[in-house]
């Protein structure tokens, strides 16, 4: 009979083992994630890749959306006043980097065209080692860009995207929208223009003619068929069609008294500063004011529009003079930073860097399939919109959503909208099936290399 | 019914304008030089860009900071102010409302310089090369400039106002004794419609009844027959370049208030321009300005409702189809000389 002894190496030794034993599945999951996803960052950085519209219609949202990003690298690396950081709840945000890597970025100019932004994306991924794709102020972009992102394993947060289709019929499962879409958008401005503008009325759509024109005018369509308007034509038009006289025209004496236009960026500026060109802000129509409504518009495009802007009824993610914690955070880092406040473009992007980063401290690891779970059901505050779900179903951030109207007594150069309505998350949360589409799997493709 | 096709018109007149003034420089270089100037279109966005620095220097402002108000981000305020408002008081207002007209002043002599430097440095070294080269360091001088205002200006477009005056729509239907709103138009529309008419006048006017213009159209029929007499007729070619830069520069200027320029204006006008220069017939000014007219108030006619209905997107290719047609049926163009183009 052998007599069992207890002594200290024997304990050591076999709480080694015990240790090597436990730790074993996890090294050979760790190791696994090293070699088998894309980028995965090695050193001591990480790459953010931003994909942003610097020339283009929309190129002033892409400038707007780069100094947000340059803000979001500096406060996730600890610089600065920390920003939203300091708001973000629950968090698990250090101001150190990302899992201790210091975040660096990379930028490509898109120039509002998504075959550009597919070839940036894809560069930034190959050659600059891009961890995760961000940025663009198109659907266009964005569907082309997010598609890319889900063949070669890469997170793509997307910027200024409001297509329905985005996480829609085109959703991808490394695609995320913090943005709100055009369903939200027609849910919220309808009875607010519905009770300013009555529910007898005639309405005119001039739609710029891709993905987010066409759902748009789908959405704004429905919403305000559903208040009893008729709806007398829908004309398509060219994206960055410039002059827009030989579409104002038809309108003058279609029968309509509302314009709806369906146009962002410049084109926005241009469509409506032309249409008020036209008179049709002074014209009587079926015994009404003619009236125009923008169901999409930002602060930038109303500096754009200056006076003419004035008193339109429009939708918005997020406006710099909300008052609560995150939205006065923001604004004061930004305004700091470069002297003006912060568009909606400019908001979106930050906080897409933000919780993805945030994403990844919480599942400890950058390889894509666990950040998506991070990502995916994730409820949060403080950042500007209130309570927010980032909705597992479609990606598709669930928030309030704001109704805004060109400001008709500014008291300063940034004072160019006012916040009408703050229409809650229950109201614009929609069923996610009602768009189809399916996520894909989250299983990475290491293609990039 | 009548009332849309009226509007249409007034539009086709409108585009029109523009097109005719480009395709008229246009012309002047090819009938002159023989040269297919493809920077012409640059030429058109820096006589834009022309109002822009106008404007630009007249809303100077002196940047004060009020210590007493805050921005929203907790700094002070900057408070500013206009130097040339300061300096005149209400005059300098009027200057500043007038600021795209008033840069016509600017534009002439920026617009001459830029043509007659474009054609002695670079294009006068490619008379006696082929079209093909022509076209390519011509196209190549129309990208630098472009990147060049892009490096000045930036790549967003500069809003220009119209000088408050002449904002609005003009009550047509009225003036006509028709029912008040029922053919409204936007003055500015109307005033860049007149200005090109009295450009293009202005142009003919020089070229038919001036010594100078007299020799032009000697030397643009038989340039060798006019060096014998002792003429210096590239002198006088030199200057008609410039002239061409000169209208092309003033249409750019009229144009701001009705699209935003940014450095990629002068390409958006310059392939239709061309399409229009080809219809009218090569080398032939008057064929320049009615085929700019015409397909200016043909695109405007096809983007009607009623006519897209039947025929979707056929706004977008109608003058294209045009000139396929001309090239198939009549190579040299409405008015073209004949042997020009027909080879």
């Amino acid at each position: 009979m052998t007599k069992f002894h207890m002594n200290r190496r024997g304990v050591l030794k076999g709480a080694g083992a015990g240790l090597v034993t436990l730790a074993t599945p996890h090294f050979f999951t760790k190791g696994a994630w090293a070699q088998d996803f894309c980028n995965n960052p090695t050193g001591s950085t990480v790459t953010f890749g931003l994909n942003l519209p610097l020339t283009g219609t929309y190129a002033e949202e892409g400038a707007d959306e780069l100094k947000a990003y340059e803000l979001a690298v500096k406060h996730l690396n600890g610089e600065g006043d920390g920003g939203l950081l300091n708001v973000l709840k629950p968090s698990a945000l250090k101001g150190n980097g990302i899992l201790g890597k210091k975040v660096q970025f990379v930028t490509s100019d898109s120039q509002t065209l998504s075959d550009v932004a597919r070839a940036g994306a894809t560069r930034m991924i190959e050659r600059d080692n891009a961890i995760m794709i961000t940025g663009g102020s198109s659907s266009g972009e964005a569907i082309a860009v997010q598609s890319l992102c889900q063949e070669m394993g890469i997170i793509f947060m997307a910027g200024l995207t409001h297509s329905n289709d985005t996480t829609g019929k085109d959703k991808r499962r490394y695609g995320f929208r913090h943005f709100f879409n055009a369903y939200q958008s027609g849910i919220a401005i309808a009875p607010v223009i519905g009770e300013a503008y009555g529910k007898d009325r005639r309405a005119y759509h001039l739609t710029a003619d891709y993905t987010w024109g066409w759902t748009q005018e789908e959405s704004i369509k429905a919403a305000t068929e559903a208040l009893g308007w008729e709806t007398v034509a829908t004309v398509r038009t060219p994206l960055g069609a410039g002059d827009y006289s030989q579409f104002l025209t038809p309108v003058l004496n279609s029968g309509a008294d509302v314009l709806i236009l369906n146009h962002y960026g410049n084109d926005m500026v241009n469509s409506l500063t032309q249409a008020v060109q036209f008179g049709m802000r002074d014209r009587q129509a079926n015994g009404k004011q003619f009236e125009i409504v923008v169901p999409l518009f930002s602060e930038l495009m109303a500096k754009g529009a200056g006076e003419n802007i004035k008193g339109i009824f429009g939708t918005s993610n997020w406006h710099w003079a909300l008052e609560d914690e995150g939205s006065q955070a923001f604004t004061k880092s930004f305004g700091a930073a470069y002297g003006s406040p912060p568009s909606q473009a400019a908001h979106t992007a930050y906080v897409q860097a933000l919780l993805y980063a945030d994403a990844v401290e919480r599942a400890g690891t950058f390889y894509p399939p666990e950040v998506i779970k991070a990502l995916e059901g994730f409820e949060f505050d403080g950042m500007g919109n209130g309570p927010t779900l980032y909705r597992a179903e479609d990606h598709q951030c669930m928030k309030s959503v704001l109704v805004v109207r060109g400001n008709e007594n500014p008291t300063s150069q940034f004072d160019v909208l006012n916040v009408v309505q703050v229409v809650d998350r229950e109201t614009t949360t929609y069923d996610p099936s009602i768009f189809g589409g399916d996520l894909g799997p989250a299983e990475p493709v290491p293609m990039c290399k | 019914m009548f009332e849309v096709i009226f509007l249409q018109f007034l539009n086709g007149l409108d585009k029109g304008s523009a097109y005719a003034l480009i395709a008229l420089g246009l012309t002047i270089v090819f009938g002159t030089l023989g040269v297919v100037n493809f920077a012409h279109g640059a030429l058109f966005m820096l006589g834009a860009f022309c109002a822009v620095a106008f404007r630009r220097l007249l809303t100077l402002e002196t940047v004060t900071i009020d210590p007493e108000k805050m921005s929203p981000w907790g700094q002070p305020l900057e408070v500013r102010e206009p130097l040339v408002q300061a300096w005149f008081g209400d005059f300098g207002a009027v200057l500043v409302n007038y600021s795209v007209p008033l840069s016509l002043l600017l534009a002439v002599p920026v617009m001459l310089l830029a043509g007659v430097a474009m054609e002695r440095g670079i294009i006068k070294h490619f008379y006696k090369r082929p079209h093909a080269e022509q076209i390519l360091v011509t196209f190549g001088l129309a990208i630098v400039i472009g990147e060049l205002i892009k490096a000045f200006f930036g790549p967003n477009p500069h809003p220009q106002p119209m000088p408050t005056d002449l904002r609005g729509a003009a009550d047509i239907g009225a003036w006509l004794g028709m029912q008040a709103g029922v053919i409204t138009y936007p003055l500015w529309r109307l005033v860049y419609f007149l200005f090109a008419v009295v450009i293009i006048g202005g142009v003919f006017a020089f070229l038919q009844f001036t010594t100078f213009g007299m020799v032009v159209r000697a030397g643009m029929a038989d340039r060798e027959t006019v060096g014998i007499l002792g003429i210096d007729i590239d002198r006088r070619f030199t200057i008609m370049f410039g002239i061409a830069a000169i209208v092309a520069g003033m249409a750019g200027v009229m144009y701001t208030p009705l699209l935003p320029p940014n450095y990629t204006l002068g390409m958006e006008f310059l392939v239709i321009s061309f399409v229009v220069v080809v219809v009218g017939g090569m080398g032939s000014l008057p064929g320049a300005v009615a085929a700019g007219f015409l397909l200016g108030i043909l695109q405007s006619f096809a983007s009607m409702t009623q006519v897209k209905a039947f025929l979707p997107g056929i706004d977008q290719i109608i003058i294209y189809l045009v000139a396929v047609v001309i090239l198939l049926v009549r190579p040299r163009g409405l008015l073209g000389r004949r042997g020009v183009m027909e080879a």
